[in-house]
């Protein structure tokens, strides 16, 4: 019942702080707004940049052809070094273009001069122009057609994963969601760990501490403390999942979720639009995106977020209990913590590559890892008795971490002025 | 005699380099406010410590009532003020007082209804929106009271409870603690190193140095138990006669004071100076004071353990 009443203050006080409702509401926003900010800024406010054009060489007359971002303007007559530099300078151009008649089969270099940085998409605009001519003419040269070329290059044979159950895989989207999830759950566990350890620094150096255990036991509050933070944390979860739905039926992306055909048909929509986008991508895009178990997916990463924050919080709810009012001192502690989740990002960024090396598979069942490299690898398929037994490990180990952090807890909370070693830590622990 | 509120019994906690609580015993009756003193580093906190259930005893009892402690029925009818004073800085004083009440086992209505009570009492109702942070140290010194006594204890143990406080505030909580002995019969124990503020406020009190209990007892008691027959006589006029069984231990203007062989009654050297004609003012006993007690005790502890006295 009390633990109930402390879980309730740890909840509330954290939900109504400026910065929780700043950090929830902001954060999503923040990311929409700077996603509909670049597109909107890549889309309408592209500016065009006007490159003079001089050309000599034979071959290249009509290579150059002004496009959304270039407008090439062919000049009359070859100007001369001061005269273009004036043009320049005047901003009358952005750069120009001197393609002199070269022998294709050399290694020749073409001058692009610039009054300043012309940017490293226009560059290499230009020099993809340069290339395709290039290959063109040496295609000819050699006797092939242009439109036999294009049939050449058009690959009309993809590689169709298809796992054992039936389901098309497909890596890229299982290493993106591996990626972000197995990402996600690091910096949660850190931060929420983190948050707990502060908290009960907070308690201890504030002496509430002894007054608080005076009437309800160390471990309730310690786990009143985990359970109310970890309750924010879903929260916070829940406000971001019901967002990012809005956004998605606003958007009208939630179609490529919840049923293939309708991103079909927004894609057959969308083609006679004229637009200039990769569509066979888009549709490949859609179809990965609908076949991804996505209840499968949140379940897991929810149980996992769960139990690897139990299994950190209590650690580092067990660390703030060791701080003095000597800040630095908890570093010390602190390190033992931070370390196996660093490892595991380590492991996680080769498992998202390769799922089922040894590494991985013992990453992901090893609890001081698992959260985070487990996740990377549910996207792909688990073999069922692995999941089993990283989930079943992870609880054991929680429940471990709790137990020990709670011996270490209720000594080191009213434990002052002096300093506390690892060693005097262990006895703790060993303490009935 | 009713059962005490409180009995300790050969109470023992080692830490690894030093004995912090050795073999200590003592009861508290109900009703009564009991001095638990002794100089810094005595053990006073880890016993308190032990006697809240915040640490467990090495060897020893503790009976509530004559019952072994259970935290769910103790810990409630206890009101802890430790020395070091702890509250949440970012949370507004009311909520946190309502907080520590419930947490004490009272319901939301009740904790916010005791909480309005001692606001109202102690004339903090205005800070009630006000954060503990914004609070002066003698503000929340008195919000740290409220907090101890907010769900209605039977048994308030308070460390040091004066310290930092000015002295009107002092006294506001020094009444409170009166009232609270004599009008509603809780039990006080009170922690302190400064010997002179129990003489006025305790009634019974035990005296530990180095985790050792060297004295107990009711002061008067204790006072009359270690009275050296010291008096102070006033004359209105300079004296020249003295008795010879008395020793003269000061004497400045028509002042003296002397020490009374053993076994002599006071009456006797008042009548020699009568018989002489001096004109006495005043006459007094001189009974020493705690802290000349304690000095007397330390010096020689070896000696002073005889004298632990059991008292009812």
């Amino acid at each position: 019942m009390k633990t109930l009443i402390i879980i309730k203050r740890e909840f509330l006080t954290r939900v109504r702080k400026k910065s929780f409702i700043l950090l929830t509401i902001l954060i999503p926003l923040l990311f929409i707004g700077l996603m509909f900010g670049i597109t909107f800024l890549s889309t309408t406010s592209i500016s065009t940049k006007k490159i003079a054009t001089y050309i000599e060489h034979p071959q290249f007359d009509n290579a150059f052809v002004s496009n959304r971002s270039l407008e090439y303007i062919p000049l009359d007559s070859e100007p001369s070094g001061s005269e273009i530099i004036d043009l320049l300078h005047e901003g009358i151009y952005d750069g120009y273009l001197y393609i002199h008649d070269f022998d294709i089969n050399s290694e020749a270099q073409i001058q692009l001069l610039t009054s300043g940085e012309l940017g490293l998409e226009f560059e290499n605009s230009i020099q993809s122009t340069i290339n395709e001519t290039v290959r063109t003419i040496k295609m000819e040269n050699a006797g092939i057609a242009p439109t036999r070329l294009h049939d050449i290059e058009k690959n009309s044979v993809r590689l169709s994963t298809v796992n054992t159950e039936g389901k098309s895989s497909s890596s890229e989207i299982a290493l993106m969601i591996g990626y972000i999830s197995g990402f996600l759950l690091y910096f949660f566990m850190l931060f929420y760990g983190m948050n707990v350890m502060n908290s009960v620094m907070e308690e201890k150096t504030n002496r509430i501490a002894e007054i608080i255990v005076s009437s309800v036991s160390p471990f309730q509050l310690m786990f009143g403390k985990i359970i109310g933070v970890a309750l924010v944390g879903l929260t916070q979860f829940l406000i971001w999942g019901v967002l990012l739905f809005i956004i998605m039926i606003i958007t009208g992306l939630s179609g490529f979720v919840i049923d293939p055909s309708v991103s079909e048909s927004m894609i057959s929509g969308a083609s006679s639009q004229d637009m200039p986008i990769d569509l066979e991508m888009v549709e490949r895009i859609g179809l990965m995106i609908s076949q991804v178990n996505w209840l499968s997916i949140i379940s897991w990463f929810l149980f996992y977020f769960l139990g690897g924050y139990f299994l950190y919080a209590a650690l580092y709810a067990a660390v703030g209990s060791l701080v003095n009012e000597n800040m630095q001192e908890g570093q010390q502690f602190t390190i033992p913590i931070t370390l196996p989740i660093i490892f595991a990002m380590v492991v996680m960024s080769s498992t998202v590559q390769d799922p089922h090396n040894n590494l991985a598979v013992f990453g992901s069942i090893f609890p001081l890892t698992s959260p985070i490299v487990m996740m990377a690898r549910i996207p792909y398929g688990v073999p069922g008795w692995q999941l089993l037994l990283s989930a079943g490990s992870l609880i054991v180990g929680f429940i471990f971490t709790t137990w020990m952090a709670a011996k270490i807890y209720r000594t080191g909370i009213l434990m002052y002025g002096k300093k506390i070693t690892f060693k005097e830590v262990g006895k703790w622990i060993f303490k009935k | 005699m009713s059962v005490p509120i409180l009995e300790i019994k050969g109470l023992k906690k080692y830490f690894s380099q030093q004995k912090a609580v050795d073999d200590i015993s003592f009861s508290i009756p109900k009703g009564s406010i009991f001095g638990l003193l002794g100089p810094n580093g005595a053990g006073k906190s880890t016993l308190l410590r032990m006697i809240t259930g915040i640490n467990y005893p090495d060897e020893g009892s503790i009976l509530y009532n004559g019952e072994p402690f259970n935290a769910k029925v103790h810990n409630e009818m206890m009101g802890y003020m430790p020395e070091e004073r702890g509250l949440y800085k970012k949370m507004k004083t009311g909520e946190q007082v309502i907080y520590l009440a419930q947490l004490k086992g009272l319901s939301k209505s009740e904790a916010i209804k005791a909480t309005q009570y001692w606001f109202d009492r102690l004339d903090m109702s205005t800070w009630w929106n006000k954060k503990v942070e914004d609070l002066s140290k003698g503000m929340s010194q008195k919000l740290q009271f409220v907090a101890t006594v907010v769900h209605n204890p039977g048994l308030l143990i308070l460390d040091e409870p004066f310290s930092g406080l000015d002295p009107v505030n002092a006294n506001v909580l020094k009444d409170e603690i009166f009232r609270l002995a004599e009008e509603e019969n809780k039990t006080i124990i009170f922690s302190t190193h400064r010997m002179e503020q129990v003489e006025e406020i305790c009634n019974q009190i035990v005296l530990i140095n180095l985790g050792e209990k060297i004295l107990d007892g009711n002061v008067n008691d204790i006072k009359q138990d270690f009275k050296k027959n010291l008096y102070k006589i006033e004359f209105q006029e300079p004296v020249e006669h003295l008795p010879s069984f008395i020793f003269i231990k000061e004497r400045y203007d028509n002042t003296i004071i002397y020490q009374l062989e053993e076994g002599q009654h006071p009456n006797k050297p008042l009548s020699y100076w009568l018989e002489h004609n001096y004109t006495v003012q005043d006459y007094t006993e001189i009974l020493p004071t705690l802290n000349e007690i304690f000095i007397e005790l330390v010096k020689n502890t070896t000696t002073a353990r005889p004298f632990n006295l059991e008292h009812k």
